[in-house]
C-alpha cells in the first residue's frame, strides 16, 4: 500500500489547516476529551446541542495529534454540524466498522469522509483516525 | 578483527523484507531481536528438559532445576555479584523495581525521602511515586540540565545534605535521551550519605559491562528481552544483606520454608522472592543470551553502541526541522528527536513503508518530555547488529519524508 493512499492531499490540507479549530469563547457548550496514552495525543471536542431536536448546533475542537488524527477531527466537525445525534452515532459506527475491516460499510460513509479510507490499510493508525470520534461519542452522552 | 555487524547472520529475523524493503530494525530500546542460539536454547529446553523446578524428584525436574540454577550462576558472574543468592528472577525490570519499592519501601519510615532523577521512565518512577503516596514518604527529583540531558550532579550533595533521603533510584542509561549516567559516582555519593542506591539497568545490561562491585549499588534491575533474551524474564540483583533484611514481595508456593494454618516462614534469598513457578525456559534463554553476548565481548558491543549512537545523532541533527534530544558528546545508541511541523506518528508510518522500524511517543517517560515541552518524539535505538549503512538508508528515507510532508523549514 502506497503511503500516498494514507496521506491524500485533502488529509494533509485538513491537518495543516484544521477547520473549526479552537476553543469556543462563549456560549453554552458541552465538551469531552479523547486521549491516546501511548503517544500523548489528545483531542477536546466542544458542541452546542439542541436537545429538543436532538441536533448538534455547532461543533469545534482543539488539541494535538498526528496528521491523521487532526484531519479526522477537522472532517468530523464539518460532517457533524447540524446533524441529528442518531445520524452521528451511526456515522461513527460505520466509520469504525469500515476502518476495522468491514468493506461493505464503505457505501454508508458520506463523501466527505472518503479520504479517510486509506487508513484501513494501516491498522496501527486506525486509532489515530478514531480518537476524535471517540471524544464525540463521549460528548453525546450529555444528551 | 571481525566487524561486529557480522553477527547479524545469527539473527534470522533481520534478513527479511518488510513492505518490500530490507528490514531496518531501530527499535532496540523497546526490545532487541533474538539470535538463533537463544531460540535454540528455548526450543531445546522444551524438546528435552521441560519440567517444573525445585519440587520434583524425577529426572526431568532435576535437569530443569540444574539448568535454571546454572542460569542464576551465570547471571551472577555476568554482573559480578558475590554469588547466585544475590540474583532474584523476576519477569522484567518493572517487576524488579516494584519488588524493591514494595519490599524495601515497607522498611522506610514516614517523612523519609526517595530521590529519583527527572529522566526516569515510568518503571522507575510510578512504583516509587505510589509507595510515597501510600506511606507518606517524600519524593525528590535530581534535575536534568536541559534538553542535552545530563544530570545536575552539583545538586546531589545538596539534596542529600538537606533532606532525609533513604533511597536513591536512577537509570544507568536514559531510554529517551541516550544519556549515560555516571553510576559509580552517583552510588558513591549516595553511600557517603548512608543512602541506599538502586540502579535501573534496563537500557545498559547487555549493552555495556555491568559490574555491581565497581558500580557500588545496593540493588540493580534489568530485563532479559532488551539484551537478546526472551521476554518475561528479568533480574533483580540485591546485596545479600539487603535481600536478607527486606520482606518477601509476593507469597505462595516455592518461597515457603514452613507453613501451618496460622503462620509461615520463608526460604532464604533469593528463593523467598520467587513465589510460584518461575519463567524457567525464559531464564534458560537468558543464560544463552549472556553466553552469546560474552562471546562477542561486552566491550566491543559498548563501543559499537556509542559509535553508532554518535554517528546517527550527528546525521539526524543535520536534517532541517529536526530537534534532537540528549547529549552531543558521548552517548548511548539511542537517538530521540522531534520534528518541527510533523507529528512522530506520521514520520514513523512513512518510514515503516520503507521497512524501517522506529518508535514514537513518550517512551513511558511522560514527565521528562513535559518538562522539555515536547509531547512525543521519534526514537531510533540501536544494537550491535545495526550498521552505519542502515543509518544512511534511514537518512535517505527521513529526507524523503520531510520533502513529502513539505515542511515549512524545507
Amino acid at each position: 500500500m502506497d503511503i500516498q493512499e494514507l496521506y491524500q492531499e485533502i488529509i494533509l490540507d485538513h491537518s495543516r489547516y484544521p477547520r473549526n479549530f479552537g476553543k469556543p469563547k462563549e456560549g453554552n457548550f458541552v465538551e469531552a476529551e479523547g486521549t491516546n496514552p501511548s503517544c500523548g495525543d489528545s483531542i477536546r471536542v466542544f458542541a452546542q446541542l439542541d436537545p429538543q431536536h436532538q441536533i448538534i448546533e455547532t461543533i469545534c475542537f482543539e488539541g494535538k495529534g498526528c496528521a491523521i488524527c487532526m484531519a479526522s477531527a477537522s472532517l468530523m466537525t464539518e460532517v457533524a454540524k447540524k446533524k441529528k445525534i442518531e445520524q452521528i452515532k451511526a456515522l461513527k459506527e460505520n466509520l469504525q466498522g469500515f476502518l476495522t475491516g468491514n468493506e461493505k460499510l464503505k457505501e454508508e460513509l458520506p463523501e466527505e469522509l472518503a479520504c479517510l479510507k486509506g487508513v484501513r490499510h494501516f491498522p496501527i493508525r486506525v486509532k489515530c483516525a478514531l480518537l476524535p470520534w471517540h471524544a464525540l461519542d463521549k460528548l453525546l452522552t450529555h444528551f | 578483527m571481525e566487524p561486529i555487524e557480522t553477527f547479524r547472520k545469527d539473527f534470522p529475523i533481520l534478513s527479511q523484507r518488510v513492505n518490500g524493503y530490507p528490514l531496518v530494525y531501530f527499535d532496540n530500546a523497546a526490545t532487541t531481536q533474538k539470535p538463533r542460539q537463544v531460540i535454540d536454547a528455548l526450543s531445546n529446553f522444551f524438546l528435552s528438559s521441560n519440567a517444573n523446578v525445585h519440587r520434583g524428584l524425577h529426572e526431568l525436574s532435576n535437569r530443569a532445576t540444574e539448568l535454571l540454577e546454572e542460569s542464576r550462576q551465570k547471571i551472577a558472574h555476568f554482573i559480578h555479584a558475590q554469588g547466585p543468592e544475590e540474583i532474584v528472577f523476576t519477569k522484567g525490570t518493572t517487576e524488579s523495581l516494584n519488588l524493591v519499592a514494595s519490599s524495601l519501601g515497607s522498611l522506610l519510615k514516614p517523612a523519609e525521602g526517595i530521590l529519583l532523577t527527572e529522566m526516569e521512565h515510568h518503571s522507575n518512577l510510578i512504583p516509587w511515586q505510589q509507595l510515597a503516596k501510600q506511606r507518606g514518604l517524600r519524593l525528590f527529583y535530581l534535575p536534568i540540565k536541559d534538553k542535552e540531558g545530563g544530570l545536575q550532579m552539583e545538586k546531589l550533595e545538596e539534596i542529600f545534605t538537606h533532606n532525609r533521603i533513604a533511597v536513591f533510584s536512577f537509570t544507568h542509561v536514559s531510554n529517551t535521551l541516550g544519556v549515560i549516567n555516571p553510576v559509580e559516582s552517583l552510588c558513591s555519593i549516595a553511600r557517603k550519605h548512608g543512602v541506599i542506591s538502586v540502579v535501573d539497568a534496563a537500557q545498559s545490561a547487555g549493552h555495556r559491562l555491568i559490574d555491581v562491585q565497581k558500580i557500588g549499588c545496593d540493588f540493580l534491575a534489568f530485563s532479559g528481552h532488551k539484551m537478546c533474551g526472551p521476554t518475561g524474564i528479568g533480574v533483580l540483583y540485591g546485596k545479600k544483606e539487603w535481600l536478607e533484611k527486606i520482606p518477601p514481595y509476593q507469597f505462595g508456593g516455592n518461597m515457603v520454608l514452613e507453613a501451618d494454618f496460622s503462620d509461615s516462614r520463608w526460604k532464604d534469598p533469593p528463593h523467598k522472592f520467587e513465589a510460584g513457578t518461575l519463567p524457567i525456559a525464559e531464564a534458560i534463554g537468558l543464560k544463552a543470551a549472556i553466553d552469546y553476548l560474552c562471546q562477542i565481548g561486552l566491550d566491543k558491543i559498548a563501543l559499537h553502541d556509542e559509535q553508532i549512537g554518535s554517528y546517527a545523532y550527528s546525521k539526524i541533527s543535520s536534517l532541517p526541522c529536526i530537534i534532537p534530544l540528549g547529549p552531543k558528546g558521548r552517548r548511548a545508541g539511542i537517538v530521540s528527536f522531534s520534528i518541527k511541523g510533523l507529528h512522530p506518528h506520521d514520520f514513523i508510518s512513512f518510514c515503516d513503508r520503507y521497512g524501517i522500524a522506529l518508535r514514537g511517543g513518550h517512551h513511558c517517560n511522560k514527565p521528562l518530555l513535559s518538562k522539555l515541552g515536547i509531547d512525543s518524539t521519534v526514537r531510533a535505538s540501536f544494537y550491535f547488529y545495526n550498521t552505519q549503512n542502515e543509518v544512511d538508508q534511514f537518512m535517505e528515507i527521513a529526507e524523503k519524508c520531510l520533502r513529502f510532508f513539505k515542511l515549512p523549514c524545507n
